[in-house]
């Protein structure tokens, strides 16, 4: 349930009972508490420093430099040609298909959470714990196999093919598809968008639900004017944790998708690995980068508030 | 139930229930209950928690349907309906105001689902909160309200519809006693102005005295008894009415003839309990019909048991002496008068009472 503890940070009220007696003893006191929670905090800083920040700073000098005749990088003649590239139509149609896929994962993944997380939302303890742990099971297993999985599933001849060839839709051909590719990456991270959701709707008091029926509003009604807005918290969330790594995924659409969906994550990997090209792969990287951090900020600063 | 006057032919029914039952699995919550509130009529459902009273109220509001029986709103059967298609509002009992909507949004709400015109809406949003006496909050959200704020705009929420009957469940119960008793009184004159059935749960016998037409006590999904207060107090039509409502002495004894009741001391008293010889009964004795005198002081007219003083509780106005008798103890109730002389504990006394001030309910503990 770490999800809950990322979209719920609970403001720490303790050090208000401390700070009573003086003025200055309150400053002592407050001091004191902020000193404490930044020791406590230095491992996951120092983490963010190593793992984040650093190579987010290499990524960003790398952007700048210009590769050379050998496939090299030169850390030298500072430009922006990697960062013209991405006007490119080539690169301009990747960004499309990846957000349009990124985006239709994210409502599918929305419409399928969302009455799902109402029901574990509404049922006994005992029901929503064994419910929930269904839910993290996939986990279990890794995310590699798991992919490979649906592509016996989608494949020709697989389940899915011969189930629409029976019901007389002839053997559909989903796999190497964006199709496939949405499906994939529904499957994967619909989990993300489930938990954020059941701990908003799991606050909500149900009596509210009764009370709008009580004054006239029927079930949809409800659902607009009085559940959706108050788990939009969870709404806002869970899309986020879809839509970010759905945009940026890269085993999903690389196992399930054919070579005409080539998207972002892909077209990245290929300018470090094949295409030799640094530059243009880290200046994609870095403002996708920086486009889903103010993104979040966002969100933080808007819908968090709430929260 | 004869001298109710809602359940007269001459008066218009509200609320209509026949052979009303509701299953939650094996559990029977409400039992084959038949009543009938009047238009215009307080009517208040007692009972101790669990006992039914709040199902029942759930299943006239719409948000519980019967397993059984039928359900009339002003002769329309509504049995099956949701509760946005019946004409009954609710005030509940944590309020359920919506945290995300201002009180004007809030109050408005039923109105703005019922399309009702905004200039309209404005007007009567207005109105409402005037009537509660919060004008000056419409801006406000509900967690800025102090409790019994939240309470009056859960009640403006409600009329503010119009309702043909308000349901009411323990809407009182979170409020502070001072704040309890103010709106009490503001809730009984509001619905005098307003000529509106309330039905009202409750499991405060006080507030269902004071405030009610008529009440109905419930115990395991029964309706034991409808009757105006006085009814209630006065003739209580078993043991658990009579225990449940005020303090009480049940003193157990049997039918001996058509006039004489035999108490397990032995002692007779006179007393018409129109059941056949034989039968065991309790004869109810409120605390405060009793007087308490020295030993063989009784006057004609009054029966009298003896007894011992065993404590004494002091309560300002009035002071409650336990008397143990020689097979239970009962309380006795004195007005705290100067000229009263106050008996100490281990004084043997003599309790009387007018034979006219007790009643009879069949049946022992």
């Amino acid at each position: 349930m770490t999800i809950t503890e990322i979209v719920a940070p609970e403001p720490s009220g303790d050090e208000n009972e401390v700070a009573a007696a003086t003025p200055e003893f309150e400053r002592a006191a407050k001091r004191a508490a902020s000193r404490r929670g930044f020791l406590i905090a230095l491992p996951a800083y120092f983490y963010l420093v190593l793992f984040f920040a650093i190579p987010l700073v290499i990524v960003m000098v790398y952007s700048f430099a210009t590769r050379n005749r050998f496939g090299g990088t030169d850390l030298s003649g500072w430009n922006l040609d990697a960062y013209r590239k991405l006007s490119e139509p080539l690169v301009r149609d990747i960004l499309f298909r990846s957000l349009w896929l990124a985006l239709i994962t994210t409502v599918i993944c929305l419409i399928i959470a969302y009455p799902f997380s109402y029901y574990l939302a509404t049922r006994t303890p005992t029901i929503r714990n064994v419910m929930l742990v269904f839910v993290m099971i996939p986990f279990w297993t890794n995310f590699l196999v798991r992919n490979y999985a649906w592509r016996v599933l989608l494949g020709t001849n697989g389940p899915v093919s011969k189930a629409t060839d029976f019901v007389g839709l002839g053997d559909t051909r989903i796999l190497f598809t964006p199709t496939a590719v949405v499906i994939g990456l529904v499957y994967g991270f619909l989990p993300f968008m489930i938990l954020p959701l059941y701990a908003s709707l799991e606050r909500i008091d149900l009596g509210l639900v009764e009370a709008s029926r009580d004054l006239y509003a029927n079930g949809f009604q409800t659902f607009r004017r009085i559940l959706l807005p108050l788990s939009m918290p969870g709404v806002i969330a869970g899309s986020i944790l879809v839509f970010i790594p759905s945009l940026g995924a890269y085993v999903t659409p690389e196992i399930l998708g054919g070579a005409k969906t080539t998207l972002l994550g892909s077209y990245i990997v290929t300018q470090f690995l094949t295409a030799r090209n640094w530059p243009v792969g880290a200046s994609l990287s870095f403002t996708l980068t920086v486009v889903m951090l103010f993104a979040t900020i966002l969100y933080f600063r808007k819908g968090g508030r709430t929260l | 139930m004869n001298d109710n006057p809602a359940a007269s032919d001459t008066t218009v029914t509200a609320v209509g229930l026949r052979g009303i039952t509701k299953r939650f699995g094996d559990v029977v919550a409400v039992d084959n209950i038949d009543l009938d509130i009047g238009d215009g009529e307080f009517f208040a459902l007692l009972g101790p928690s669990g006992c039914g009273k709040t199902t029942t109220l759930r299943m006239i509001a719409g948000l519980e349907f019967p397993t059984q029986g039928s359900l009339k709103i002003f002769d329309h059967e509504v049995g099956t309906l949701p509760p946005n298609k019946r004409p009954v509002n609710t005030v509940f009992q944590n309020y359920a105001l919506f945290p995300h909507l201002d009180i004007n949004d809030n109050v408005g709400f039923g109105l703005r689902m019922q399309r009702v015109k905004k200039a309209e809406i404005k007007t009567r949003v207005g109105e409402a909160l005037e009537m509660v006496k919060l004008s000056n909050m419409g801006e406000r959200k509900p967690d800025q309200l102090s409790g019994g704020q939240q309470q009056r705009i859960a009640l403006a929420r409600a009329l503010v519809n119009r309702p043909k009957v308000l349901l009411l469940d323990e809407p009182l119960g979170a409020l502070d006693l001072k704040l309890r008793v103010e709106m009490q009184s503001e809730l009984k004159t509001l619905q005098r102005e307003l000529g509106i059935s309330f039905v009202f749960v409750t499991h405060d016998q006080e507030e269902a005295l004071t405030m009610s037409d008529r009440i109905g006590i419930m115990d395991q999904g029964q309706l034991l008894q409808v009757d105006p207060p006085e009814a209630i107090y006065e003739r209580p039509v078993n043991r658990f009415v009579a225990d449940f409502i005020g303090q009480t002495n049940l003193l157990e004894g049997n039918v001996e003839s058509s006039d004489v009741v035999c108490l397990l001391n032995g002692a007779r008293i006179p007393l018409d309990t129109g059941l056949a010889v034989g039968s065991s009964v309790s004869v109810i004795l409120r605390p405060e019909r009793a007087t308490i005198g020295s030993r063989r002081e009784i006057e004609p007219g009054q029966s009298a048991v003896d007894g011992v003083i065993r404590s004494i509780t002091y309560l300002g106005n009035a002071i409650v002496y336990r008397v143990g008798l020689d097979w239970m103890e009962i309380d006795v109730r004195e007005e705290n008068l100067p000229h009263e002389t106050r008996h100490e504990p281990g004084e043997e006394v003599t309790v009387s009472w007018d034979h006219g001030a007790v009643a009879v309910v069949e049946g022992q503990g």
